[in-house]
């Protein structure tokens, strides 16, 4: 169920707060052994906070609209006296002495936080086979991947172990998740989140983003994570907004463009079904859909792995052993104790971004390399911009690839990373994205569709989102061991 | 025999004296206990972003201004990526590509010769923490409290031809920065650091290849390794050998330079723009508040007091070394009326006595009002000079007023007649000879008499009525 449902009933006493923490609780209990969707649950606190709020419902006070509901935390986003790994063996002890700027949010609301969710090592993965931990089993076959980085939040909230859940998306480890499990998930204009406490993989990408089990929960955990931080540089100084006033169920008149090279990039033939579909629909409720062209498509993967990987090799370099987080103590000299500690530290995945980062950013490489992806990465925002000024909403694949299953791609980085080039497009230009179910495959797996909004125009993205959702019914089927809170 | 010169160009971090660090709200206190000045941010620990000190850009602004440098309205913060226990991060965050200032200039005086020194960019950045070797040598502190404080980096051109060129500029770049209070220069506390770059050349000719000198302390440590660093180039070069292109540290108390690293195995510091910080944006008119802030420069100040003042060139310059001393000297020049007196006393018997206290610079246990009473005393005839710097020397030991001084230890000048006559007479008898040798025609008796006379008055009398008397009653027979 929904949180804005279970918001009512709270409100209602229909449902105790406590009660809600508890069957979650107990389904988290029962059916973890078989996902792997957490890292860390934290019982004890959040039946704490559960009982904190009960307390206030009972004498009256006023609480705000998500108070009481449980969430739980992509493990790459701090949270104070809680473990936070980012899913590796270098943090595998590292408990943050603060919280990140979403957390707090959380907490202050009045948000039971359950725990921490698995997920790619350092967010860089699509199927969240790198986390050193274990693997997460997609709710809806177990033999399929959940997507990643992101998937222990994707599974989470489709199996019903989370009310809600927070992710970051650097190149749609949001998205491709929600997308695999068959929820939604939301990447936000770039500065809409404050990154603060977010555990950075490539600053300029990086953002925190939603996952709900449909719109308006989405609204209601945007309108509450959303908002100016004057401790993040690169937060948007914005006002309070609260989403759900977007939530109309009326599209007519919308633009929709659909970029031919989205449908062309070996996306499967299943994917594609699913995606004409929700065209048809869009058309059937009053919006018009165009075929655009979209050029610079083909340079979407080369401009993101260079970008990405760069500044994660940078951001990554403070885990040298020497502060917090792992170290290797057979050693005989500083040089020694950082080569043994990273490289036991840092599983292969990310070393291979490290070392791809640290040769484009390195002289004699970095014009040919890095300078090059920046100037893409102007060519990107400028045919997102041209696109934009004709229509309201571009709509595409959230990724090529249907639900993969276990060690399908894991051993083809390459063919792995294919699987970001819709999504990671938007990190590039800073643009929002949300990914909405919109069908199944033939293996009864559920596809997702990628909607591209302008910048700071979340609301359009919301209406559009909504009002397929009211007039389809993706978003109601459950994946078959769970979906009932 | 071939004659070279040194080329010298100064790279000079400074400290910047703000209440917090550069990019978290942690204090900038020096001398605090170990690793009590940090958090989080300054400590690089994920998910931790930086917040730009607006005060931070203001200082590097005003610094950037006040040596004639132009003033870039939007310049960028870089990572300067490598590995170093002292670098939280592994990254510090600099200026590479667009510095907050450039292409200014400063100029230096030897002697009577002035000389124009370029400042090639003026950067900001984050000092890195300071490790401290445990005495028995196997473990290593690392204290976090200086991790994060702002510097900037004063990047001169090529534009020195010695080392006391060098330490010139240093100076002046040290007199400028204290001046408009952006940093409070102590070299002993690291606030003030200079590396060296120097190559040598024949005298005419292209600069050979350059070498950085580090760890550089004081003013006689960028003297003296300049002259080693110079010597031993031309060395290399009379023998046939190349000098090589590397990073050199100074050993102050051993006098040599050790190889650092050579520039070719150097770190590829992977310099890219930081994506957690906007530009830096500097409007025209922000940057005009700033200049309209920069108080009177040293320069400026000289010329004013030779104008005003009536000062020569080389008071002038010694009044005009620290803020400290010219706002002493202004107070006691306005309130006594009297500069040159002021002038007088501050940089001869007052430096004499800082000097031999061991004072540092500036460090005057009373105000300039103070002086200024002084020196009435001795414009209104009440105590002579010498008297004056006996006041002078008790003023810096207990601070009390000069009135009080020269009430207790009677030292007002004797001006009455009937006392001086007494002193005279006295005089007189004691040294008849001289007496007689005066009658006789040696007229310079007279001088000496007066002499002895001033000394058994305990330097008090007036000497002008002393003289009068002495001369009247000399002559009576």
């Amino acid at each position: 169920m929904p949180s804005h449902m279970l918001c009512r009933k709270l409100r209602d006493r229909e449902l105790g707060a406590v009660e809600l923490t508890e069957s979650m609780l107990n389904r988290i209990s029962k059916q973890e052994k078989d996902l792997g969707c957490y890292l860390t649950v934290t019982g004890e606190d959040a039946l704490c906070k559960a009982r904190e709020v009960q307390t206030k419902l009972d004498s009256g006070v006023k609480l705000p609209p998500l108070a009481g509901i449980p969430i739980a935390l992509k493990d790459n986003i701090c949270t104070k006296g809680i473990r936070t790994t980012c899913a590796s063996k270098m943090l595998e002890n590292f408990i943050p002495p603060y919280s990140a700027a979403v957390a707090e949010k959380l907490d202050e609301e009045g948000m039971v936080l359950l725990g921490k969710l698995n997920m790619d090592e350092f967010a860089m993965g699509s199927s969240t086979e790198t986390s050193y931990f274990k693997k997460t089993k997609n709710p809806w076959n177990p033999e399929f991947v959940p997507g990643g980085s992101g998937g222990g939040s994707a599974a989470a909230v489709s199996s019903g172990e989370a009310i809600m859940a927070l992710g970051s998306d650097t190149g749609g480890s949001v998205r491709q998740p929600a997308s695999f499990c068959g929820v939604v998930g939301m990447k936000p204009t770039y500065g809409t989140v404050s990154r603060r406490g977010l555990i950075a993989f490539a600053s300029s990408l990086d953002q925190i983003g939603t996952l709900t089990k449909d719109v308006r929960d989405c609204a209601l955990l945007m309108s509450l994570i959303a908002g100016h931080d004057p401790l993040d540089s690169t937060s948007f100084p914005m006002d309070h907004i609260d989403y759900t006033l977007y939530l109309h169920n009326d599209i007519t008149g919308l633009k929709v463009a659909i970029p031919k090279e989205f449908m062309e990039t070996g996306t499967d033939e299943d994917v594609k079904k699913c995606i004409y579909r929700a065209m048809e629909t869009f058309e059937k409720l009053g919006a018009n859909c165009f075929e655009i062209s979209m050029p610079i498509t083909e340079y979407f993967m080369p401009a993101y792995y260079i970008i990405s990987a760069a500044e994660a090799s940078s951001n990554l370099a403070r885990f040298d052993g020497v502060r917090y987080g792992y170290r290797n103590e057979m050693y005989s000299g500083i040089e020694e104790m950082y080569k043994n500690t990273r490289s036991e530290g840092f599983a292969p995945e990310v070393k291979r971004r490290i070392m791809i980062g640290t040769f484009v950013l390195s002289s004699g490489y970095y014009d040919a390399y890095y300078k090059k992806a920046l100037q893409v990465k102007e060519l990107i925002k400028r045919q997102y911009q041209e696109a934009f000024q004709k229509y309201d909403v571009i709509m595409g694949p959230v990724t090529p690839s249907k639900v993969f299953r276990f060690g399908e791609k894991i051993n083809d980085p390459i063919k792995i990373s294919m699987g970001d080039i819709f999504t990671s497009s938007t990190n590039i230009a800073g643009l929002p994205g949300i990914s909405v179910p919109c069908g199944f495959d033939d293996n009864e797996m559920p596809v997702g569709m990628h909607l591209i909004g302008k910048h700071f125009d979340e609301g359009t993205l919301l209406r559009t989102a909504y009002t397929f959702e009211q007039n389809t019914e993706y978003h109601l089927k459950k994946p078959p061991n769970g979906g009932k809170a | 025999m071939i004659e070279y010169e040194p080329v010298i160009g100064l790279e000079v971090h400074a400290e910047l004296s703000t209440d917090t660090k550069i990019f978290c709200s942690c204090s900038t206190r020096f001398g605090s206990q170990i690793n009590s000045n940090c958090c989080p941010v300054c400590l690089g620990m994920p998910g931790t972003l930086p917040v730009l000190n607006k005060k931070a850009v203001e200082y590097a602004v005003m610094a950037g201004l006040a040596m004639n440098c132009t003033v870039s309205e939007a310049s960028r913060f870089d990572r300067k990526n490598y590995f170093y226990p002292d670098l939280p991060k592994s990254y510090q965050i600099t200026q590479y590509d667009f510095p907050v200032c450039t292409g200014g200039h400063i100029e230096i005086s030897q002697g009577d010769e002035k000389k124009v020194i370029r400042i090639a960019r003026v950067q900001i950045e984050e000092d890195a923490a300071k490790l401290l070797h445990d005495k028995t040598g196997s473990d290593t502190i690392i204290d976090y409290n200086r991790a994060g404080v702002p510097l900037i980096e004063i990047v001169s051109d090529p534009d020195m031809a010695s080392a006391a060129e060098a330490k010139s500029f240093l100076e002046s770049v040290r007199a400028i920065l204290r001046y408009i209070g952006v940093s409070d220069c102590k070299m002993e506390n690291g606030s003030l650091r200079a590396d060296v770059n120097i190559s040598v050349r024949r005298k005419g000719d292209k600069a050979g290849t350059r070498t950085e000198m580090k760890n550089l302390n004081s003013f006689r440590a960028v003297t003296r390794a300049i002259r080693s660093e110079f010597e031993r180039q031309v060395g290399l070069i009379d023998s046939g050998q190349a000098v090589l292109k590397e990073t050199r540290r100074w050993d102050d108390t051993k006098g040599i330079s050790i190889p650092m690293r050579s520039k070719e195995g150097a770190n590829d510091y992977r310099y890219f723009p930081d994506p957690d910080l906007p530009e830096v944006l500097v409007s025209r008119e922000w940057a005009e508040e700033i200049r309209r802030n920069i108080p009177e420069l040293p320069n400026q100040k000289m010329a004013r007091y030779m104008e005003n003042y009536k000062l020569s060139e080389y008071c002038a310059n010694l009044l005009t070394s620290s803020v400290e001393i010219s706002e002493f000297f202004e107070v006691a020049a306005e309130k006594s009326g009297d500069p040159k007196s002021a002038c007088n006393l501050i940089t001869g018997e007052m430096a004499r006595i800082m000097k031999e206290r061991k004072l540092p610079e500036g460090d005057i246990p009373f105000g300039g009002e103070k002086l200024a009473r002084l020196i009435d005393l001795v414009n209104l005839n009440i105590i002579s000079t010498t008297a004056a710097k006996k006041v002078l020397e008790i003023m810096f030991e207990t601070q009390s007023e000069p009135e009080e001084i020269v009430r207790e230890m009677g030292l007002e000048i004797i001006a009455d007649t009937e006392e001086l006559s007494e002193i005279i007479s006295e005089t007189i008898k004691e040294n008849l000879q001289t007496v007689d040798d005066y009658r006789k025609g040696k007229k310079k008796a007279l001088g000496h008499l007066i002499g002895k006379a001033m000394a058994r008055s305990g330097g008090r009398a007036d000497p002008q009525i002393l003289g009068k008397l002495l001369k009247v009653e000399m002559d009576k027979c």
